[in-house]
Formats: structure tokens, sequence, C-alpha cells
């Protein structure tokens, strides 16, 4: 349970994606479950996608059609709560931000984490973007199997041995 | 800053005293992106906030004087200020004294919490965030409030392991986005938990968990050992209102705004004129209403004393409606219960 564990249901977290169809094009998934004063993922969007509205305590919702996956809210959120994804076929491409050292490298494979925090997958590493803008939080694409779309969170560096 | 900011544009001079060697007080060892909305530096990090506060100040250098190294150390009824800054000792005569002290950590009981490595969790960030030193290696947090959830998450950018976060109320206390981030990096926040005791010669070698039952009453059988180098400590701060005491400030007892907490009106003016306070002296909250408050303060002072700003009423209601907004959530229902008691508290004066 989310107030018990951090972790949301995984029906909390498919309630949050878009049907099958949409996510062939990226959309960003935006896993703010709880009623918190706080707005730069709307304000940051360019495209007007993200909607909050003048109590900043509402959760965001995202307006699909709108939507690019551009990935600007990825680094804006203070609470490093969203992820863009992008049904690939058989694979997700997913962006997420990511603010630990070292930075994964482009071409490694690591290691793709769920929401519990347990290793699940391969995360193959597509690109690692860094930019002033961004004001220190990576953005990294990974490509991981479709099957873990609602599973996969974050990568962990692989450890040697 | 902020109150001398806006003091000073409405034409107030202003001195502000400050105890460190630079300002910006716990915003320097604050690294996370900050919450709210843009007009209190949502999505910056606290450290360049600080930085962006100091700018703002920079034109307004014929109007307001700093002294960091200074200790204020004496107020008195007719606004005297006695200053402590190296070997000076300076009396200060003021027309209004804006108090913004802040809060101080507070301590949690239990054997053996004198070890060393057993620290509070602004210590862990001074440490760590603005010296480079790590507080260990091995780390358990206690409490999972903001401040223990996002300091749980600096250790571990930091390369320190966090054995566990625990919590001795049944919900994690502070937002879910910050909890997600840390447990998807493989960090358990132990709710109904609470340390016991710590074990160790010369410094805490390992520490003892008990689960809490609805009553928060440990439950026998269920205490676990946990080896650790060292512990910190975030349940919770308290308004610190050392200085507000010396000239008899009236004050109350608000357990939700975190302690004794001066008793202030609308424009956050103590029982005794033009003294004032903002930011979590007069109740613990987010930076982010730190900021509006000192604003707001700031054009109150400056009025008072003859220097109207010239958009006054909008920015009031600006401020006043900022604030507002965020304290609407159920995150701010503890600072409105407060807020409400301490309300009833004034008509009853």
């Amino acid at each position: 349970m989310l107030n018990k564990t951090g972790v949301p249901s995984l029906e909390e977290v498919k309630a949050i994606f878009p049907d099958r169809e949409k996510l062939k094009k990226p959309k960003a998934i935006v896993e703010c479950y709880e009623e918190i004063p706080c707005n730069p993922c709307s304000t940051s969007c360019p495209f007007d996608a993200i909607y909050i509205g003048d109590d900043i305590n509402s959760c965001p919702v995202v307006d699909f059609d709108k939507c690019t996956g551009c990935a600007i809210c990825v680094y804006n959120c203070p609470g490093l709560a969203i992820v863009v994804a992008e049904n690939k076929g058989e694979k997700i491409r997913f962006k997420i931000p990511y603010e630990l050292l070292p930075l994964p490298k482009v071409g490694e494979i690591w290691e793709g984490v769920n929401r519990n925090g347990d290793i699940i997958c391969e995360a193959r590493i597509e690109k690692v973007l860094m930019s002033p803008k961004q004001d220190k939080t990576a953005l990294i694409h990974v490509l991981v199997d479709e099957r873990f779309v609602h599973d996969f969170i974050t990568i962990r560096e692989v450890k040697n041995g | 800053m902020c109150c001398a900011k806006t003091a000073a544009e409405a034409g107030q001079t202003c001195l502000i005293i400050e105890r460190n060697s630079r300002l910006g007080g716990q915003l320097v060892k604050q690294t996370h992106m900050f919450f709210g909305s843009e007009k209190q530096y949502a999505k910056t990090r606290g450290i360049d906030i600080s930085n962006l506060l100091i700018n703002d100040l920079n034109g307004l250098e014929e109007k307001v004087e700093v002294m960091t190294d200074a200790t204020v150390v004496g107020l008195y009824p007719d606004k005297v200020l006695t200053v402590l800054q190296g070997e000076k000792y300076v009396k200060i005569r003021a027309k209004a004294i804006v108090v913004a002290t802040g809060a101080s950590e507070k301590v949690l009981a239990f054997e053996n919490n004198d070890l060393p490595g057993i620290y509070g969790a602004g210590a862990v960030q001074t440490l760590m965030n603005v010296y480079g030193v790590l507080p260990g290696q091995d780390v358990v947090m206690v409490g999972s409030g903001n401040i223990g959830l996002i300091v749980s998450y600096q250790l571990i950018q930091a390369g320190v392991r966090v054995k566990a976060v625990l919590e001795a109320a049944p919900t994690i206390g502070g937002y879910k986005v910050h909890a997600s981030k840390i447990k998807r990096l493989g960090v358990d926040i132990k709710t109904s938990h609470t340390i016991l005791k710590a074990i160790g010669k010369d410094h805490v070698e390992k520490i003892v968990t008990v689960r809490l039952d609805e009553a928060w009453r440990p439950i026998f059988g269920s205490e676990e050992e946990m080896t650790v180098d060292a512990v910190c400590i975030s349940v919770g701060l308290t308004p610190m209102g050392n200085l507000l005491s010396m000239i008899n400030v009236e004050t109350k007892y608000i357990s939700e705004l975190g302690g004794l907490v001066p008793i202030i009106d609308q424009n956050n003016e103590t029982s005794i004129a033009n003294v004032f306070v903002c930011g979590d002296i007069s109740g613990i909250e987010e930076a982010s209403s730190a900021i509006v408050e000192g604003y707001l303060t700031g054009l109150v002072v400056a009025d008072r004393l003859g220097n109207r700003h010239p958009l006054y009423h909008e920015l009031m209601k600006d401020y006043h409606s900022q604030l507002e907004n965020l304290r609407s959530g159920p995150f701010g229902e503890k600072i409105r219960i407060g807020l409400m008691k301490m309300m009833g508290g004034k008509d009853k004066c």
C-alpha cells in the first residue's frame, strides 16, 4: 500500500497509463497519486498537456492527445515521479529521471528495477542526456521488454561478481 | 532575506543579522528540487534558491545592510538587540524587529541515544551537503516525514547504504513521491516501527528496532537487531522562539504547529507592537510558505514605519492567496488547524 510502503498498487499504476494505441507514441506517465502543493509539471509543459489548475494541491491530469512525450516534465518534477513510455513493438522505450552517479553509458545493459526496488529485467541504455536546463537531473532513454511496461520504473548499475 | 527584500523595495532601511557566515539558513544544504509553485521557486534546488534570494538583495545595498557571523544574544522590550560578532559586542536599537530564527530538531528518547554516530537529520545534511563529510556507511533513518525521506535519498546519492527508514506511525509521514523514490532504490520504509536502543562501545555499532501496536506500544518479542554505524533522527521540528521569550511575547502551545509558538495576527505581528515573526518560528511548514511569509511581513513592517510599497494592496492579496493555496491541501491540514487554534487564543486575550 502506497501510504505504508511507498509502492503503488498495480491498479493505481495501470490507471495512469494511456491505452495501448496511444502508447505507440511517447506519453508522460505521471505517478503523483497524492494531493500535494506542487505544479511544475503543469507549468513546464510546452504543450499544455498536464492540467493541475488554480489549486496547486490537485493531482495532475495528462491529456494524452496533447502530450508529445518530450520529457521536459520528467526532469522538472521535483518528486522524480514522471517517466515517459513508448511502445516499440516487443520493447518499451522509457525516458526516466536519474540523479545518481555514476551515470550509465550508451549501449550498456543495466538492471531494470520495479517500484518495490527488485531487479526484474535487463535495461538497454539508449541515450544519456544532461543539459544545463535539466539542472543536474539526467534523462536516460532505456529499452526494456514490453511485458514489464507496468513494472519497470528505474535502473540500477550491475554489480560486478 | 525575503522580508528585507520587500521592505527595502518599499523604501525601508533594514539590517539582517545572521549567525552563519553566509545568508540562506537551511536552504544552503538542500540539494533537492523544491515543491510548490514557480512563485516560490518550485523545481529549483534549495541551494540555488538561496543564491537567487541573495541576488535579489544585490540591487538593494543602499537599503539593506547584512551582518554575518553575528549572533543576537539579547532582546529587550525597548527593541534593543545585543549582538555578538566575533570579539565585538554591539547594541542596536531598532524601530521594528522581525524574528526569523526558524526551528530546531526534536530529539528522541531511547537507550544510548548519546552514543557518537547518532545524528539529527539536519546535522547529517550540514556534514554531507555543506562540508562533504559522510556520517557513516550504513545508516538507519528514524522518521519518515519529508526531511527523513529526502535526507535518506541524499544519503543514497552520497553513496551511503540506508538500511531502513523507521516510522512509528502506521503510515508514511511525508510526500509519497519521496517515499516511492527511495523504495525503488531498495530502501524499506518500516511503518509502526521505532528504535528501542542503540548498542556500541565508543560508537554506535548496532540498534534494536521494535514493532509498535495501534496505541504505539512496543510489541514484546518483535525486537530485531540491525548493524549500523550511524543513526539519523528525523522526528520533527520545534519552533525556536528563545529570543521572543526574552521580551515576554505571548505564546501558546499548539502541537499542530510544532510546539510553543508566538501568538500572531494575520500580519505576523506578535503580542508586542512592532515585533514580527516569519517562517518556522510561528509554526513548522515547508520552506515555500516561509518565503511567502517573509515577503508579506516585509511589506507590513515597511508600511508600519511609514514606507508603503506602491503595490501594497495587490502584493498583500497575492501573498495571502499564495499562502492559502500552499496550505489548502491535505498536507496543509495540520497548519490550518494550528492557525485556527492560534486565532482562538488571540480572541481570548
